[in-house]
């Protein structure tokens, strides 16, 4: 089959043309061309409200370009796909349902037994730290503990793409590090291309194979950045290391441009 | 446990242990007593209203024809009670105003839940029925009791029938809005995780209503016996709401107080089982005390 040698995720030209509620038009993406390979970790940086999310909502289905193709695994997305896990930036945890129960969510949508969804739910809550907690409710947990359920709640349902829209920037500086190291670890044993926007650079470094600079909205791809740091990485020893500060400087060069762009652009519009 | 947590409590002096269980002792009491003085002011005032009312009405400075007194609404309860009403027993008009409320206020809120689900997540049905429920929110609804009077006759129907248009509105409302409001992220969120349209409504959209359907329940309610007291009132064979339209005939102000008495012990009982189920359902939400 084709689908073998074709690459986890493609965009080719795609855009994105919201109506914003006063009538008008709002590119949020323009001609957007990128390929992620399978396996991959891929971070996404840009300025604040550039459209790095919504390249996640194209790639994840959960809205349509309003031009040019999205692929995944070779074939064009049409709505939301089984393929695809996304954590979110703010808390998606259903409230009314419990630990082990929000888990348990995707495995038992997608038609999977109730006794299976459960083990295979204890599993990752285990992985995750959170098997003493399975009885207790979201706002019982502190946003740490909440992010690691939306984590075993997207890996349980064995995601081959993984998307993920800034999803510790909610958490405090400590909780972040050890969140991005355990994501790590999590994300190694699966095979899972992954995503990951973020507006914060060295986070970006620290994870990924690859990191995509994006332009000032409207977002398209400004420059890809391979990451030559070695595997496994600690997210608070590798950013000491003189080869990442190499790095974050090369790539600060064409990120803080954009950042300049998008700031004297906000200017402007305070003027 | 970690390590920075010992320092602490050898550094604490020893006595500091004592003088912290002081305070908490003297808070609780100070508590305690604000309580108290509360529920004492609380009967004050109750005294102070029916002993000024009683006072007065004795005293003719108002009409205690008109305006009866506090204990002649006492013995107009009692003797209901114990010798019942010119209807028969008062239970049983109780128990007959209240099973048409309860009925009316069950079917108005399926009715309101379901038409406001529908609505909130169906755009197409909103678009072509949100006019003509607007209109037929405007029309004071009150007035169909009579219609449904001499649709439905004497009997319980009619009651139930007014009960169902008071109460379908404000739950139709609030269940239609708490559809529109869910979170959208939780929305997006079942979606990539694999729920079907179905699926998002029934786990998702109506779990996160619930609280907005709540909040009507306990205002509803309230319609509900209105309209039940309205439509026997009009033209009935028992209830409440006949009490007080044979009290009224009969000038009898004594009577319509007594049954106004009677209609807020029944409200408030219906009320606090509400709360209590309300309390068994979100168990899942934090409380105000840990916010």
């Amino acid at each position: 089959m084709s689908t073998d040698i074709s690459p986890a995720i493609e965009l080719r030209g795609a855009s994105k043309i919201f109506k914003t509620p006063s009538g008008g038009l709002h590119t949020a993406v323009r001609e957007l061309d990128l390929t992620i390979g399978r396996g991959e970790f891929v971070a996404v940086v840009g300025p604040t409200g550039c459209g790095k999310s919504t390249t996640l909502t194209l790639v994840s289905g959960l809205e349509e370009p309003t031009e040019g193709e999205v692929l995944v695994a070779g074939e064009p997305v049409a709505g939301v796909g089984d393929k695809v896990g996304f954590v979110f930036q703010q808390d998606a945890t259903f409230p009314w349902r419990t630990v082990l129960s929000n888990v348990m969510a995707g495995p038992r949508f997608r038609g999977v037994p109730k006794a299976e969804a459960k083990q295979r739910a204890r599993e990752w809550l285990a992985r995750v730290g959170l098997a003493a907690f399975e009885d207790r409710y979201p706002h019982q947990l502190s946003g740490g503990q909440r992010k690691r359920v939306a984590l075993a709640a997207t890996f349980v349902n064995d995601p081959e793409i993984l998307l993920m829209d800034e999803p510790f920037s909610a958490l405090d500086v400590q909780t972040r590090a050890l969140m991005s190291d355990e994501l790590l670890e999590l994300w190694e044993g699966t095979g899972a291309s992954v995503v990951f926007v973020t507006h914060d650079l060295e986070e970006s470094i620290a994870l990924a194979d690859k990191v995509v600079v994006m332009t000032a909205g409207p977002a398209t791809v400004k420059h890809v950045f391979d990451i030559d740091l070695p595997r496994p990485r600690k997210v608070e020893s590798v950013r000491l290391e003189p080869r990442f500060i190499e790095i974050y400087r090369e790539i600060w060069e064409s990120l803080g441009e954009e950042v300049r762009i998008t700031r004297e652009r906000g200017a402007a519009h305070v003027a | 446990m970690s390590p920075d947590t010992l320092p602490e409590t050898v550094v604490a002096p020893r006595d500091a242990e004592p003088v912290k269980q002081d305070r908490t002792h003297s808070r609780a009491r100070a508590a305690r007593r604000r309580k108290i003085v509360v529920t004492a002011a609380r009967a004050l005032l109750l005294v102070a209203v029916l002993g000024l009312w009683e006072g007065l009405s004795r005293a003719k400075v108002i009409d205690p024809f008109n305006f009866s007194m506090p204990s002649k609404i006492w013995d107009q309860i009692y003797t209901w009670t114990t010798h019942g009403t010119a209807l028969g027993s008062l239970g049983e008009q109780i128990w007959f105003t209240l099973h048409e409320a309860l009925l009316g206020w069950i079917i108005g809120v399926v009715a309101g839940v379901v038409f406001g689900i529908a609505l909130g997540r169906i755009t197409f049905l909103a678009d072509v029925l949100g006019p003509y429920i607007k209109v037929l929110n405007s029309i004071p609804r009150i007035v169909l009791a009579p219609i449904f009077v001499i649709w439905f006759g004497l009997g319980p129907a009619s009651k139930v029938a007014s009960a169902v248009v008071l109460v379908f509105f404000p739950v139709f409302f609030n269940a239609f809005q708490g559809a529109r409001e869910v979170d959208r992220n939780l929305v997006a969120n079942a979606r990539i995780l694999g729920a079907s349209d179905r699926r998002v409504t029934l786990q998702v959209v109506i779990p996160s209503a619930t609280s907005w359907i709540f909040t009507s329940l306990h205002v509803s309610f309230g319609f509900a016996l209105i309209g039940a007291i309205v439509g026997e009132y009009i033209g009935a064979t028992k209830g409440i709401g006949l009490l007080v339209a044979q009290s009224q005939g009969t000038f009898n102000a004594a009577g319509v107080y007594a049954a106004m008495v009677i209609l807020a012990v029944v409200a408030l009982l219906a009320e606090g089982l509400l709360t209590f189920a309300e309390r068994r359902i979100f168990r899942w939400k934090p409380s105000d005390s840990d916010r």
